[in-house]
């Protein structure tokens, strides 16, 4: 909300300087956003006082004037096409400096002297506006400074106010903020009813009263809108960002400033049979004030005729029962609608205003009537007319019930952490206009004023004690709660273990986002539906991700765009499945590979990074983990048929390593040969306690072999037959050479493998590891087809 | 005898001829060898009286101990000669780079996360892990947010369908966790969170560490330490730190935090908003089932990406998730 800071002063004044009154209230929770000076920085202009105007003898648009300074008169050439005679303006005199350091010489234009400037609103920095010159009241004195002829020396200042403190959204409520903090009274302007002149009242009838518990209207006959609104009317408006529209839209946005009751003027005319408040009809439409044509939807209150809606209640009115110059009687409109009501409805028509803010955030349910007599009172001395009586229809059982609550002085303390002085406490309460209805043996029963719809239970008082006696005048002290031990399991690898492993390992961590481009999505696993959100924030972030990998290949492509060739990704975090009912969301593991191996360097060569590269990081991370995992070789959508393993961890699936397609790479636009992994974290991260074994003193036996082997058997079914016959005393078998090529038969490769034995008590004879190596050579031969290479 | 004096010179010339390590074993061989030329002249002992005997053997004892003597402190120089110049052919330029591969890094989010999850951890909270996709009840509802009020409308909340959505705070893991366990409750939960706001300042994904403490006897004032602590410890300065009244609607008394963050032009203190915190509200403890007469408890919340602006003086939220590996490479 954006205020006056002069308004502010007729209120309550005190003696502080405007930073600190901003500090103050920011301090209070009322934050300030920002100020801004009312007007630009100028000097030197004055009430001018056009005496005459003579064309220009040698331009069209240019006129000859003579204008009178107080003092004297002196000639000024003018363009702009509102100057006449008589008319009273801000007179840039000879010497005026206006803002942006623009200093107003004596000038000759087109041939004709010209000593000083009429100004436009714009040329003084007041607003965006410079069809014309400023037009001021006729009664303004010629030759006042026009600074101190509009109080110019004021700030507009915007405080960002939070949704439970709906009573600040008016001077009143900021006033009694500024009131109680700095210990000084209010002076809220008199407001006296208006005596009713006439019996014509008009018809209202509430048919919603839950969503409508009291509504007022009054007629107001024989308006002449003609008249303008006072300058000092549309001076606060303009300071408080609202423009001037006729005299009726300004004195209700007046007294919703300063009072805080939105209100609502109707053309009578317009109104059809009388006021009905109720909920819209299916399929009724209406023409707001600001042209747009809305269809209702049902559970919207609106205010209508007896034909049809005129105004959506709390939120905007209609065009065409909205005033105009040509109106003769008002209808005026002063309600309390029900905040739960109105919530989101504004929202639901794409629309906001100042009303609607206020409803939404609840209005002191107690003060519409004072609100209508406020309005009446300032319309009738603007625009003239002849008031009738106020007509109230209220349902006592929807209107908000009278709060009393309960403030213990031990919840305070304990809360708060400090012991603060009853009478400080009954003070604080008091000037917040909250009534100490009786004190209790350890505290006090308060009843809560109908502007405070925020307060209902005691911790919104010890809130409000809290936050005037000061946050930062509180205590500092340390929670003293014991702290409990609390286990870990050892086998349970953190996370961070392995972030660290990736780092350790030349990965970088990256974090994409949880939604996709479904299009990528679908590339890289076809076989799924990813979640889809209702309100993406565009099509390539609309469904939730079912692999980490669509963004980590999409990171591949931004980063491949901007020169860099190596890329070594890893991610953590959650994919996201549809499961029937249920919504699977799964820690996982991702990692992307494509460049070389290693940076280039005068020793590294440049090898790029392939399968055994990634596999061989993969199988030291499980190494620290302690978890042991087979890689099978498998198919996968998005992976390389020739170039795929799928993980398995005592047989049940937990993820792939493998080169992304050269099809999907295609598509994705990607260079290189790219590997990729994914792994369930939940899989892997719980690994084995340590358990000691014996370190044998008898001497380590190795025997080495090279066969001849069909391609397709794969070496962990080599591993495997031979681990079979190597017996329990085998304690390693590694394979040495792989060679694939000339010499061996087509379809052949050979294995070079050593196999190690150690008995933990004795020395192993020769015969008993001849007898085993045999035997594991006899197995391959029978079982593999293996031959023994010469 | 003269002979012998003879041989010495001549071998004590020949070891200093040697220019090789084998050339001065050949001399050694044919002077001192079985049947080296000195060892040779014992022979003659025999030859001599038994009173000759022993003069003549001391004699040839010494002529064998002179040349040895010599051939040792050759052979020395030219052991010294050979490993200097093994030395020389062996240097290598060791400006050169090591070979290997180069370190990655941590995310500046995660890098900020684990100081943060390092600090509470010391301080015996636990580290709670939620749903990210989370249902109205526990994102909203459960936290004193109902339908109409007007702090959903502040959250731009990204929906699935009208009762599922992406979670808009880490709160709902505080709401979790209390369902499940008992109190006393210290606990923090990092995480990525999510709202429908995408400009120069907002991106829709970000990251919160929100934090509960739930004990019998905890105040605004214990908040207030624990808060300024974990400031002062975050950005290692001794801050200051300021507590402004505010509004959430899961806590109450709410305040809003801000720390020092350099001077204005005038010299006054400026302020930076930073976090949020507050007493837990009544309500919050009453839908996880907690006698809020019993427990009290405060939380606080904090924006990641936020702390690591400050902190590493990154200027563009945006670049937290457009991984340019030249952004991300700064913070390893």
């Amino acid at each position: 909300m954006k205020f006056s800071e002069q308004w502010l002063r007729e209120w309550v004044n005190p003696q502080i300087g405007t930073q600190e009154l901003m500090d103050q209230i920011t301090m209070a929770g009322l934050e300030v956003d920002g100020f801004e000076p009312v007007a630009g920085q100028f000097s030197g202009v004055v009430v001018g006082e056009v005496q005459s105007v003579q064309p220009h003898p040698d331009a069209d648009k240019l006129r000859v004037c003579q204008v009178s300074d107080g003092k004297d008169t002196v000639q000024v050439v003018c363009g702009a096409p509102n100057v006449r005679q008589g008319l009273k303006v801000p007179f840039a005199v000879v010497g005026a400096v206006l803002p942006g350091d623009f200093r107003i010489k004596k000038a000759k234009l087109r041939g004709q002297p010209s000593e000083g400037m009429l100004c436009s609103e714009s040329e003084l920095g007041l607003s965006e506006n410079h069809d014309g010159l400023m037009e001021l009241p006729s009664d303004a004195p010629v030759g006042q400074d026009v600074a101190d002829y509009l109080k110019l020396n004021d700030v507009t200042i915007d405080v960002d106010l939070t949704p439970n403190r709906a009573d600040c959204l008016s001077i009143k409520g900021i006033a009694r903020e500024v009131g109680v903090l700095n210990g000084v009274l209010v002076d809220a302007p008199v407001i006296e009813p208006v005596e009713a002149v006439h019996s014509e009242v008009p018809d209202i009838r509430v048919e919603a009263p839950a969503g409508c518990p009291r509504y007022l209207g009054r007629i107001l006959r024989n308006v002449n809108l003609q008249a303008e609104s006072p300058l000092w009317m549309q001076e606060k408006l303009r300071r408080s960002g609202i423009r001037s529209i006729d005299a009726a839209v300004d004195v209700t946005n007046y007294v919703m400033l300063e009072l805080g009751q939105p209100m609502h003027a109707f053309d009578r005319d317009e109104i059809h049979g009388g006021i009905v408040v109720r909920m819209a009809r299916a399929g009724e439409k209406l023409v707001l004030l600001d042209g747009q044509e809305v269809a209702l939807t049902q559970g919207t209150l609106v205010i209508a005729d007896h034909e049809k809606p005129i105004a959506i209640a709390g939120v905007m009115g209609g065009e065409h029962s909205g005033v105009s110059p040509k109106t003769r009687d008002l209808v005026l409109e002063s309600a309390y609608f029900d905040p739960i009501t109105l919530a989101g409805k504004a929202r639901h028509y794409g629309l906001h205003t100042d009303a609607s803010h206020r409803f939404e955030r609840g209005v002191d349910y107690k003060l519409a009537r004072e609100a209508m007599e406020r309005a009446t009172r300032l319309l009738r001395d603007i625009v003239g007319g002849e008031p009738g009586e106020i007509v109230e229809v209220a349902s006592d059982e929807d209107i908000p019930k009278d709060r009393v609550v309960d403030l213990r002085a031990r919840r305070l303390n304990d809360v708060l952490g400090m012991e603060i002085d009853r009478t400080t406490v009954e003070e604080i309460l008091t000037r917040l206009g909250l009534r100490v209805e009786k004190l209790l043996k350890d505290g006090w029963r308060v009843s809560v004023p109908s502007f405070r719809p925020d307060i209902s239970i005691e911790e919104d008082l010890i809130e409000e004690v809290g936050r005037i006696y000061g946050y930062n005048n509180l205590p500092v002290t340390e929670p003293t709660g014991s702290l409990g031990l609390r286990p870990e399991q050892e086998a349970v690898r953190p996370v961070s273990a392995i972030r660290n492993f990736f780092v350790d390992h030349g990965y970088q961590e990256a974090v994409t986002y949880s939604f996709v481009d479904p299009k990528v999505q679908q590339l890289v696993d076809p076989d799924r539906q990813g979640i889809a959100l209702a309100n993406p924030i565009s099509s390539d972030l609309s469904v939730m991700r079912t692999s980490l990998w669509s963004g980590l290949l999409k990171t591949v492509a931004y980063n491949q765009n901007r020169q860099q060739p190596r890329i070594r990704l890893f991610e953590t975090g959650l994919r996201f499945l549809q499961e029937g009912e249920r919504i699977d969301q799964q820690p996982m593991l991702a990692g992307v590979v494509v460049g070389s191996q290693y940076p280039e360097n005068w020793a590294n060569g440049r090898r790029t990074a392939d399968f055994f590269d990634v596999k061989g990081d993969l199988e030291s991370l499980f190494r620290l983990l302690g978890v042991d995992i087979q890689f099978v070789g498998s198919q996968h959508p998005a992976l390389h048929p020739g170039q795929t393993a799928e993980l398995l961890r005592g047989g049940e699936h937990v993820g792939w390593l493998g080169t992304l397609h050269p099809q999907v790479q295609k598509n994705l636009e990607l260079n290189g040969t790219i590997l990729m992994f994914e792994l369930f974290l939940n899989s892997v991260v719980t690994g084995h306690v340590p358990n000691f074994n014996e370190i044998s003193k008898f001497p380590e036996v190795r025997r080495d072999l090279a066969i001849i082997i069909g391609s397709d058997v794969a070496f962990a079914d080599v591993e495997r037959v031979a681990r079979k016959h190597a017996g329990e005393r085998l304690t390693a078998l590694r394979a040495f050479d792989v060679y694939e090529g000339e010499g061996l038969g087509e379809g052949n490769r050979s294995l070079a493998l050593s196999l190690f034995w150690q008995h933990p008590e004795r020395t192993l004879n020769e015969d008993e590891v001849h007898s085993l190596f045999s035997g594991v050579i006899d197995a391959l031969k029978e079982e593999l087809g293996a031959t023994l290479r010469s | 005898m003269e002979n012998l004096e003879q041989l010495v010179q001549d071998g004590l010339a020949a070891v200093d001829s040697a220019d090789s390590l084998q050339a001065l074993d050949q001399i050694r061989v044919e002077y001192l060898g079985k049947k080296g030329v000195i060892t040779q002249q014992a022979k003659t002992l025999g030859k001599l009286s038994a009173e000759e005997r022993p003069a003549a053997g001391q004699k040839i004892n010494e002529a064998k101990g002179q040349v040895e003597q010599a051939i040792n402190a050759r052979r020395g120089d030219l052991e010294r000669v050979a490993i200097e110049q093994k030395l020389a052919s062996e240097s290598i330029d060791v400006t050169l780079p090591g070979r290997g591969q180069e370190l990655g890094g941590l995310h500046p989010v995660t890098r900020t996360l684990q100081r943060i999850e390092q600090f509470f951890s010391r301080a015996g909270y636990t580290i709670e892990q939620g749903p990210e996709i989370e249902d109205d009840y526990h994102n909203f509802e459960a936290l004193n947010i109902p339908g109409h009020h007007p702090a959903r409308a502040m959250h731009d909340t990204f929906y699935f369908n009208p009762g599922i959505l992406l979670r808009t705070h880490t709160s709902p893991v505080q709401i979790r966790t209390m369902e499940a366990g008992q109190p006393p409750f210290r606990m923090i939960c990092p995480g990525r969170v999510y709202r429908c706001d995408s400009d120069m300042t907002h991106t829709p994904m970000f990251h919160q560490v929100e934090g509960l403490l739930v004990e019998k006897n905890v105040s605004f004032a214990d908040l207030k330490s624990t808060v300024e602590e974990f400031l002062r410890v975050f950005f290692e300065q001794d801050l200051q730190v300021r507590f402004r009244p505010s509004y959430f609607p899961f806590t109450e008394p709410s305040a809003e935090v801000d720390i020092e963050w350099g001077r204005e032009a005038d010299g006054s203190i400026k302020w930076l908003e930073v976090m949020g915190c507050g007493m837990v509200h009544p309500k919050v403890f009453e839908y996880c089932g907690i006698d809020a007469e019993e427990y009290r408890g405060f939380a606080f919340g904090m924006g990641v990406e936020r702390l690591a602006m400050l902190r590493y003086g990154v200027n563009d939220l945006r670049m937290f998730f457009e991984n340019d590996l030249r952004f991300l490479r700064q913070f390893r």
